[in-house]
């Protein structure tokens, strides 16, 4: 796998894999959606906001999986310094938080018709809402620092401790939540005893957001590393 | 389209506001991935005709 | 080590800036809070220990990027860098010096501001223990994200971006061992959990923040 660390091979390998990778998630968004929103029957309990699942689910591990792979790339960069793994991170970072919001969203829409509120401080919904929050932070704080390898380090540096945060405080919520009242919360995990009917558009559609992911970071980090090799190329003309 | 029943606004508010968001992030992409292959384009001529 | 948290001490209470300002902050916030919500005792008893945490915090934040912008700009954070002593130590240092002079004074004075807000009885004891386990974690946490930004010019934002989600495990703990200590309820759990969280931000975080001054150093 190392052998993609250098730029100049991640460029080579990655172009001809996008079209692939953008084909495939178009099929397995399109089957999948189109799947679980005509072809399923409404739930027993949930009615057709069942539905909503075919966007939450996949959207909600998403948001969690990109943050662990921005988790891992920091790590590689600190410890390998490949300059690709960096610039991962960083592409990876907007499309987390897209998935966030997107998790946010339907997670609260979804449970507007059970609690009758267009939003409840539900431990799920409220450890997305602070995961939209660490996200942001290190967006903005590769922003914020003008030199790039310095700015890889700081941000590697606080995806690290900002994932320790982020379990605490997802233990945390749901402790801070039991408190509360006594009103029961609607669990959004469908994924207990799902019914096979509900679960393979379900994973259909899983595969087409881990397919979106991989696409989109793909293309991002390219760009990433072409906004690198611009920079250094205007340092250069600037000390000519 | 389905009968989507009483729940009709929250299953295509759900369904409207994703593609909202996951098409914003792609254009986006897009849009900056232009952007800097056009820079790069522009500083590489330049370079390239300087080193001659 | 004991001479920079002397010196420390010695800055941030003669400047002036630093020490009244997070107090007052504090009592500012005590203050607005009823005229926002409303004079009912009752509401506001009950939300009492999250106001006050959450006054804690705020104040605590205002003070944090003065731990090293101060030393990063006139290059006195370069002659600590190359100190005998390690940079983890002048870390832990400067955090407790904040703690000292933020943190400790606002756990003083937090349970005269309670009785503006109709702290049930019960709670007094239980929210200066609870902002006593809980502001050192402030301190640390507060420190570590001011090393990462400590090179970005006018960081204070950032700053307050970058920590505060970072406090929320701490606020919750604290918060929520004033309000059982109100309510008379068992709450050994979260001041477990909210010591457990100072003591391991304390121990892990001056590397992390260390680490992230070197880069800034460079």
């Amino acid at each position: 796998m190392w052998k993609y660390a250098n730029p100049k091979r991640f460029m080579e390998i990655s172009s001809p894999a996008i079209p692939w990778a953008a084909g495939l998630t178009l099929v397995c968004l399109v089957v999948g959606l189109v799947w679980g929103f005509f072809f399923t029957p409404d739930d027993y309990k949930q009615g057709s906001t069942v539905k909503i699942i075919y966007l939450h689910v996949p959207s909600a591990m998403m948001a969690i999986n990109t943050w662990v792979m921005m988790l891992a790339a920091s790590l590689i960069w600190i410890v390998r310094r490949h300059h690709v793994s960096a610039l991962a991170a960083k592409a990876a970072a907007p499309v987390g938080l897209t998935f966030t919001l997107v998790a946010l969203v339907t997670g609260a829409l979804w449970g507007q018709p059970m609690w009758g509120t267009w939003w409840a401080w539900e431990p799920r919904l409220t450890s997305f809402l602070i995961l939209t929050l660490f996200y942001f932070g290190y967006i903005a704080l590769w922003s914020a620092v003008e030199d790039p390898d310095t700015a890889a380090d700081l941000t590697a540096i606080l995806c690290l401790v900002g994932s320790v945060f982020a379990l605490l405080s997802r233990y945390a919520v749901n402790f801070w939540n039991q408190g509360l009242h006594q009103g029961a919360t609607l669990s959004l995990d469908a994924e207990e005893n799902i019914a096979d009917v509900f679960w393979y558009p379900l994973l259909v559609c899983i595969a087409g957001f881990v397919l979106l992911f991989v696409t989109l970071v793909l293309m991002r980090t390219r760009t990433e590393i072409r906004a690198r090799r611009l920079q250094a190329l205007l340092a250069r003309e600037r000390f000519a | 389209m389905p009968d989507l029943g009483e729940y009709a606004f929250a299953v295509l508010a759900s369904y409207a506001a994703s593609l909202v968001l996951v098409a914003g992030l792609v254009v986006l992409s897009l849009w900056q991935r232009a952007r800097i292959k056009r820079a790069l384009a522009a500083v590489e001529a330049r370079q390239g005709r300087v080193d001659g | 080590m004991r001479a920079l948290l002397l010196r420390d001490l010695q800055l941030a209470i003669r400047s002036g800036g630093g020490f009244g300002l997070g107090l007052a902050f504090f009592f500012l916030l005590t203050v607005l809070v009823p005229l926002g919500v409303g004079p009912e005792g009752g509401t506001l008893g009950r939300i009492a220990p999250g106001i006050l945490w959450v006054g804690a915090l705020l104040a605590c934040l205002l003070s944090l990027d003065r731990i090293f912008a101060l030393d990063f700009e006139d290059g006195s954070l370069d002659l600590i860098a190359t100190a005998p002593i390690p940079l983890e130590g002048a870390v832990a240092v400067k955090a407790l010096a904040h703690w000292l002079v933020t943190g400790l004074p606002l756990t003083l004075v937090a349970p005269a501001l309670a009785v503006l807000l109709s702290l049930p009885p019960a709670g007094y004891g239980w929210l200066v223990v609870s902002l006593l386990i809980g502001t050192p974690a402030l301190s640390v946490i507060g420190a570590f994200g001011a090393a990462l930004v400590v090179g970005v010019r006018r960081g204070g934002l950032l700053l307050s971006l970058l920590v505060l989600p970072l406090y929320v495990p701490t606020l919750i703990f604290g918060a929520e061992v004033v309000r059982r200590g109100a309510e008379g309820m068992a709450l050994a759990t979260p001041l477990a959990l909210l010591a457990a969280i100072s003591l391991g931000a304390a121990a892990v975080l001056p590397f992390a923040a260390a680490g992230a001054l070197r880069v800034n150093l460079r």
